[in-house]
This record gives structure tokens, C-alpha cells and sequence, in this order.
């Protein structure tokens, strides 16, 4: 195998793992925008979704109809977390939100070993094995899988935001609240949706880094922080940037791991470290975010 | 007016009080640990290790006001500092601790500067993700710290002329060194870089226009903050005379930020409650399930947050504040009685102020504010 076709193969593979890392980000970016949270708990939702998923599966449900059935839950779950969880510290100080949020990630994750226990489960690989062969590089039907998934999610997002009359008014509440609740809309009923849609993409997320990692409580704690490095590469209002910051992420990730010898795999978890310093140093709003402007 | 003469009158006694405190938890701290069976003596060893990092955690979250979630780091950074030393160098326990001190000082200065470009959650975001850094960078550097494997040190060992145990020992050597950077932490907060860093977390722009310098305290207090996690983490190998990097996951940071708000931000008995609260409620709960110490830590954290932002130590004052605010004032019933004939809808004005709109949000701000820097929960003004 020529050195190229090495290189390429190792950024498909980037493609696959920043795909993943892409729509955990979107599910951040999506509830930042709403509500100017950063949900830290927003991996383990992600993670109790899986667990929903794998329960469906494991109790006989086929695989595409269990999805489904995941997402509804997962949408029902963030809406409800929202209105029980996030609703009474809504305009707190930045550090109560952060602190019920970690709050919120101890007892998620602590649920999903108290429920489904610590031990490690094999989660089934929706898509076929093998692939195709293009140019020398083996593209996965798993890892092409993974991109069309948060393709598609990306692109119903879009039409859900630029041409429904809910996405209108869910624009209005994020761009204005105070000026949305005015004009007769109920912000709280926009803000559960946003939290519902963004668990929804969290779970997504989830459901297809399940059969790579293995399912298990702390199995999105890694994930979480190359989503963060992601949102924030991309800038953290930005839906596009997230999924562009998750791919690059991604392949920095895989590429570091395979030719950079001091990182290896098992130091690969600091790339997003750098990557995340990087950037609030050099352009704190992210590549596609726009620098707030703040009156001291 | 009040409270200004009674506090005034009350000085003195206030001042014998405090000595007596003193006296008597001196007196029980020093017989506690020849009543109790080792193990437990071992718990409370831990307890006040925790005291000494939650202590370094609230000088920067609760009264800094800045959030990290790395601070299991600094702890690890100082464990691992007095293990290679007592490992490699065979240097003697007490010649850890001012390195340990020293060294996370100074990686604190390191991580201060960054930190003052980034406000809140994205200082959040680097500390954890710089926690879930470390523990594979501790495996990778198998040579110095012994890989997954860990380290495996002397414990603290009793001097023969002391006649104590070993558990005994290490729960004196621990007291004094808690008791040394409790005392610290307190002057610090009462000294001009205390209301410095106070000014600041409430106002960053008026502490400026009046003098206060931005970037020195922020940076200093992470460091500060930075160096009583490392001396923590070198007691633990002190106490432990074991470290692994599994020890100190990232679970470890958010335990120790858990600790802090459960216990009382911005308090200075905080860290102690807190710190009991990190070592017992696990070894309480494990016995239900291996699960339960994070669910019940999780459902705290949150309650805390919505009922109690100032904590444990902070409780009693708020539960006073409440009772008192339900209670009838005796001179608001006179004006009240000839609005009594008013029509039913016009809501009589005092009611206003007396019924459950008037109890502080969750999460008021204000509420963490109003106790006063340094001050114990004051019980001596019934």
C-alpha cells in the first residue's frame, strides 16, 4: 500500500470516528444557541439513550424499528429534563447552570450503571460488513454509514429550521427571546423542543459510536471532549461549524494517532485538548461563530 | 440598627466563644483518633486531606468565581510528585510536601494565563478535557511513574518516641498540615488579595476602574488554588502510600467540585462539610450498589443548586432568614387591619412581601453574596 493511499485511508477513517463527534456537537451547538448552556450532561443523555436502544434490540425489536422508537424517547427525554432540570436555573450565573449540568452528568451516568449495571455490552452494527473499494482506499459500508446518518440529520435540521414555521419561531426565540415572548410566542415550549431536538441528535450520536466503543456508562465521557473540541473549533452558535470542527477533529484525531509517534493511541485524547486551547487563544469564536459583543 | 448594636455588644463574648470553639475542637480533634477503631481514623485522615483540596477549589470557584473542573489534576500532579520523589529519590516524606506545594503552584501560574482569556464554560471545558488528558499521559510516562501499574510507597511512619500507631501518626502529621492551610486559605481571603478576588467575581469592570488588577489575581488564584490541590494529593500518598493514574480519572475532579458546592462556596467551613460529606456518602452508599454514590451525589448537586446555593454551611443562616420572613412583623398588623374591608381582588400590600414570591430564587446570587467573607454561620443572634 502506497504511502498516499495509507494517508487517505487513515482520513476516511477520521471521516467515520468526526462523524460521530460531529452530531454530539451539533446536539451541543443546538441547545447553546437556544439557551447559552453548555450541557456537559449532554454525552451522557446520549448514553442513556444507547442503553435504550440496546434494551429494545435485546428484547427482540428489529434494529430500524427500534430506532425510532429511541429518538421519540430521546426527544421526550430532553424536553423533559429541560422543563424539570434546566427550567428553574434558566438565567442563574454561568456556574449554577454548569454545576447542575455536571450535577446532571454524575446522576445520568450513576442511573445507567444503578439500571443496566457497569459491565460492558455488545451493541449490534446496524450496518452490513465489508465495503467498496475506491481507488485503493476501503470505504466501509459502517463508516459511510455513519457520514450519510449525520448528513441526513444535518440536512432535516436545515429544513426544519429555514422553511417550517417552527423553526421560524424557534429562530426568533433564539435569536431574541425577550422580543419572541412579546410577540405572543411561549418561549418555554420553544426551549423544551430545543432541548428535545438537541437529545434527539445526541442519541443519534450515541447509537452509532455504540458498536465501535462497546456500550457502557462511561462510554461517551472521551467522545464528549472531542465533541466539545468540535463545537468550539467551529464556534459554538454555529450548527454548520460543528459538523465541519467534528470531521476535522476527527481526522486530526486519527491522523495524529497513526503517524505523530510520541501521541500514539493512547494519547490521542489530548489532541482535542490542543486543538480546544488553540482556538480560544487564537479565535475564540470558532471558525464559523460570530464574536459576541459585550457592553462591560 | 438592630443588628449593628447587638453585634457591637456581643463583641466580647463573640471573641471568648470563638476561643472556646477553638478550645473544644482542638480538644476533640485530639481525642478522636484514641476513641476511634483505625479504620475510622483512617476515614477521618481523608476527610481532612479533601478539607485541604476543596479548600484550593473554593478559592477559585467560590470565591474567584472561575470554574474548573480539572482540579482531580493538581491533586494527581501532587500525589505523583511526593510518590516519584519518595520512589526514585528516597528523599523523606517531609521534603515532598514544599515541592509538591511549590511545583503545582507554579503549574497553576501556567494554566492561570490561558485561563484568564477564558471566561467561565470555556475554562470549564479546559480543565476537563485537561483531566481526562492526564491520566494517559501518567501511563505513557512509565519510567518516572511506574505506568497503570502505579506507584507503591512508604506510609507515614511513627516515630518511636511518640508511642503511636501508624494510624494515629498519619491523623496528627495530616491535622497539623490541614490545620496550617485552612488557616492560610482564611488569611488569605481576609487580606487585600481576598477582596480583591472578591471585587472581582462581583464586578470584573468596577473592581478594575477602582484599581483591582485583573490579570495578577485571577492568575494567582489559580495557582493558589492549584498549590492546596497539590498539597492535598501529596498527603493522600502520604496517607495511601499507593498512586495509580486510575486514581485520580476525571470523576475525581467533578467528586471534588461536587464536594465544594454540596459543602458551601464561598464559605470557609464549606470545604470541611464538604469534604465529609465526598469521603462518607460513597462508603455510606456502596453498600446499596455500586451505582448509588453517583446517583445520590447527582441528585444532591441539583437540589443543592435549587434550594441551597450556599450549601451546607450556608443552610442554617437560610432556613433563619426563612423563618423569619414568615413569621408576622409585629408592627406591619396595625396597617394592615383597615384594608381588611377592600374588595377581595385588591391584594392587601404587605402580602406581597411576606408570601413565597418573596423567598430568594433558586440560585439567587445575592444570597451567595450576602454571607459575609470569613464569617461562621452566625448562630449567636437569636
Amino acid at each position: 500500500m502506497s504511502v498516499v493511499t495509507d494517508l487517505l485511508q487513515q482520513v476516511v477513517e477520521g471521516l467515520g470516528s468526526g462523524a460521530v463527534y460531529a452530531s454530539l456537537a451539533l446536539a451541543l451547538v443546538l441547545i447553546h444557541r437556544f439557551t447559552g448552556i453548555v450541557n456537559f450532561a449532554q454525552g451522557e443523555l446520549a448514553m442513556l439513550s444507547t442503553y435504550v436502544a440496546w434494551q429494545l434490540v435485546a428484547s427482540g425489536m428489529p434494529f430500524w424499528l427500534a430506532l425510532p422508537v429511541t429518538l421519540a424517547v430521546s426527544f421526550a427525554g430532553g424536553m423533559l429534563v429541560e422543563r424539570l432540570v434546566i427550567r428553574p436555573v434558566q438565567g442563574a450565573p454561568e456556574l449554577t447552570v454548569v454545576i447542575v449540568t455536571v450535577g446532571l452528568f454524575i446522576f445520568v451516568n450513576a442511573l445507567a450503571g444503578l439500571v443496566w449495571s457497569f459491565t460492558v455490552k455488545d451493541f449490534p452494527q446496524p450496518f452490513p460488513d465489508g465495503g467498496l473499494y475506491l481507488a485503493g482506499v476501503r470505504l466501509d459500508w459502517s463508516t459511510l454509514g455513519m457520514i450519510a446518518v449525520v448528513a441526513v440529520v444535518m440536512g432535516l435540521l436545515y429544513l426544519l429550521f429555514q422553511h417550517t414555521s417552527i423553526g421560524l419561531v424557534m429562530r426568533a426565540v433564539a435569536g431574541n427571546p425577550a422580543s419572541a415572548r412579546l410577540s405572543g410566542i411561549r418561549v418555554g415550549r420553544v426551549l423544551m423542543l430545543g432541548w428535545g431536538l438537541a437529545a434527539t441528535v445526541g442519541a443519534v450520536s450515541g447509537v452509532l459510536v455504540a458498536p465501535v466503543l462497546f456500550l457502557e456508562p462511561n462510554m461517551m465521557g472521551g467522545v464528549l471532549v472531542y465533541a466539545f473540541a468540535a463545537a468550539t473549533l467551529g464556534g459554538f452558535d454555529s450548527p454548520v461549524g460543528a459538523v465541519v470542527g467534528g470531521l476535522f477533529v476527527g481526522v486530526a484525531e486519527t491522523l495524529t494517532g497513526a503517524y505523530v509517534d510520541v501521541i500514539g493511541a493512547d494519547l490521542k485524547v489530548g489532541v482535542p485538548l490542543v486543538i480546544i486551547l488553540a482556538v480560544l487563544l487564537v479565535r475564540p469564536q470558532g471558525l464559523f461563530g460570530r464574536a459576541a459583543v459585550e457592553r462591560a | 440598627m438592630r443588628t449593628i448594636v447587638t453585634t457591637l455588644g456581643t463583641d466580647r463574648v463573640r471573641r471568648l466563644r470563638a476561643t472556646l470553639t477553638v478550645l473544644l475542637a482542638a480538644a476533640a480533634a485530639g481525642y478522636v483518633p484514641f476513641y476511634f477503631a483505625p479504620f475510622q481514623v483512617f476515614q477521618l485522615t481523608m476527610v481532612l486531606l479533601y478539607a485541604v483540596a476543596l479548600s484550593g477549589l473554593n478559592l477559585l470557584v467560590g470565591f474567584g468565581g472561575q470554574i474548573s473542573l480539572g482540579h482531580g489534576a493538581f491533586f494527581a500532579a501532587g500525589a505523583y510528585t511526593a510518590a516519584v520523589m519518595l520512589d526514585r529519590h528516597d528523599t523523606g516524606h517531609l521534603a515532598t510536601l514544599p515541592v509538591a506545594a511549590a511545583g503545582c503552584f507554579l503549574l497553576g501560574l501556567g494554566f492561570g494565563v490561558p485561563a484568564l482569556r477564558l471566561r467561565g464554560l470555556y475554562l470549564a471545558l479546559v480543565t476537563l478535557s485537561f483531566a481526562v488528558f492526564l491520566p494517559p499521559l501518567l501511563k505513557r510516562l512509565e519510567p518516572l511513574t511506574g505506568g497503570s501499574m502505579g506507584l507503591t510507597v512508604e506510609k507515614l511512619q511513627p516515630p518511636a518516641w511518640s508511642g503511636l500507631a501508624e494510624d494515629q501518626w498519619t491523623y496528627f502529621v495530616v491535622l497539623v498540615v490541614t490545620t496550617v492551610a485552612l488557616l492560610l486559605a482564611r488569611n488569605l481571603l481576609r487580606s487585600r488579595v481576598g477582596r480583591a478576588l472578591l471585587a472581582l467575581r462581583d464586578n470584573e469592570s468596577a473592581a478594575e476602574v477602582m484599581g483591582v488588577r485583573l490579570s495578577l489575581h485571577k492568575t494567582l488564584a489559580f495557582a493558589w488554588s492549584a498549590m492546596f490541590a497539590g498539597v492535598a494529593g501529596c498527603l493522600y500518598t502520604w496517607v495511601i502510600g499507593f498512586v495509580s493514574p486510575d486514581s485520580f480519572s476525571f470523576v475525581l475532579s467533578v467528586t471534588l467540585l461536587a464536594g465544594l458546592v454540596v459543602g458551601g462556596l464561598a464559605s470557609l467551613y464549606g470545604p470541611l462539610l464538604g469534604a465529609a460529606f465526598v469521603m462518607y456518602v460513597p462508603s455510606v452508599s456502596q453498600d446499596l450498589d455500586e451505582a448509588a454514590p453517583g446517583v445520590v451525589f447527582g441528585l444532591l448537586i441539583i437540589a443543592v443548586m435549587y434550594v441551597a446555593p450556599t450549601g451546607l454551611a450556608g443552610l442554617p443562616g437560610r432556613v433563619r432568614g426563612l423563618v423569619a420572613r414568615r413569621l408576622p412583623r409585629p408592627a406591619a398588623a396595625p396597617d394592615r387591619t383597615p384594608e381588611t374591608g377592600s374588595p377581595p381582588d385588591a391584594r392587601p400590600e404587605p402580602q406581597a412581601g411576606d408570601g413565597p414570591f418573596a423567598t430568594p430564587g433558586p440560585a439567587d446570587p445575592a444570597v451567595v453574596d450576602a454571607e459575609p467573607v470569613g464569617a461562621p454561620p452566625r448562630t449567636e443572634k437569636e
